[in-house]
């Protein structure tokens, strides 16, 4: 539920509180946090949420200049796609019905995801933990990332006979260039904060369980500045490359019915192995 | 240059005051997963945790199967 409250004269307080996650806007900063146990797995729960907030920032924007996206999980910041929900979804359905089904979703992320890239305030990712998969390309969608100190970036899709699907192979080659994209993609490693600093991803790294604290002194600063110089530099800077997105969503679909992903996907969900999420 | 004893004792103390147990209850030999009582998410933790202690990078495909801190430290000494 959508709340507008009146608080005070001068600041209207925009409220949203739903089963993944929830938002406030406050002061000129909108806090979008995600909160669905275990770890923030992006299923159609979290969709539909996230579709929510992406159509209530065209009223968010007008009072904010920055936006903090973070999880009050324990655990990390997001898993990436839910895993279980792809697979029993696509079970007894025909291929072509079920990449029917996946098209349909990654259409609709990619749309939330295109917004959160373009909006006309600057956007700020404050990660910890697992920060893989989609919750990595969620990440990516935003303008800076501040990182705790635990944080760990993967892109794990390959292991599953698949691609990254949310928009992250454009986004990171966009932000950091093609060698680090294929090291990612093509091993399958995670790697951490630190190093996710050097190679230039994350702007800052904090210690445990300072991301928040740091995000918001982050957007405090970037309310010191004329609105409209942030939103145009933002334009300038960070094209949308939109051409390779679309190619993104039609090589994941392209890939998803072949066995040998039907059988990760299995294996993955079925697994007892205390690894599973080591590629 | 570090001693392989001297890497081992530091992670045995590490994942000790991370996850919270006794260091006396923990042996070179244990599997961690047991030890510690961890799943794969908090193995990921201690890789984090490890990697920022020594100051080292270590892919974590190369411990797919290891689960011992002997082993373990065997794979950081060689990256010191």
């Amino acid at each position: 539920m959508i709340e507008l409250a009146a608080k005070g004269a001068a600041s209207n307080v925009q409220k949203f509180k739903g089963q993944a996650l929830s938002w406030e806007s406050k002061s000129g900063i909108i806090e979008l946090v995600l909160h669905r146990e275990p770890c923030n797995e992006l299923g159609s729960l979290s969709l539909g949420e996230l579709e929510k907030f992406a159509a209530a920032l065209a009223d968010l924007e007008r009072d904010a200049h920055a936006l903090i996206l973070y999880s009050d999980r324990k655990s990390g910041f997001c898993a990436g796609a839910d895993l279980r929900e792809l697979y029993q979804r696509s079970q007894g359905m025909e291929p072509s019905e079920a990449v029917r089904g996946v098209r349909d979703f990654l259409e609709r992320i990619h749309h939330v995801l295109n917004v959160l890239d373009a909006a006309p305030l600057t956007t700020i990712a404050a990660v910890h933990g697992v920060t893989f998969g989609g919750g990595f390309e969620l990440a990516l969608a935003c303008d800076l990332i501040i990182a705790d100190k635990m944080a760990r970036f993967c892109f794990p899709e390959l292991r599953l006979g698949l691609i990254p699907g949310f928009g992250g192979i454009p986004r990171l080659k966009r932000d950091l260039g093609n060698a680090v994209v294929r090291d990612l993609l093509l091993t399958g490693r995670s790697f951490n904060a630190t190093k996710a600093q050097q190679i230039g991803l994350v702007s800052q790294v904090v210690g445990e369980g300072e991301t928040l604290r740091a995000a918001r002194a982050t957007a405090v600063q970037l309310g010191k500045f004329a609105r409209q110089t942030a939103v145009t530099a933002k334009k300038f800077i960070k094209p949308i490359p939109y051409d390779e997105l679309r190619r993104e969503i039609d090589l994941f679909c392209e890939l998803f019915p072949r066995p040998a992903v039907q059988a990760g996907l299995k294996k993955f969900v079925e697994s007892t192995d205390v690894q599973p999420y080591l590629p | 240059m570090q001693t392989a004893e001297k890497t081992l004792d530091e992670i045995l103390a590490l994942a000790a005051a991370h996850f919270k147990v006794s260091r006396e209850r923990l042996s070179p030999d244990d599997d961690f997963f047991k030890a510690l009582g961890i799943d794969s998410l908090q193995t990921l933790d201690l890789l984090t945790k490890l990697e920022n202690h020594f100051h080292v990078e270590l892919p974590d495909y190369e411990l797919q199967g290891v689960s011992d801190f002997r082993t373990l430290a065997g794979k950081i000494q060689a990256r010191l």
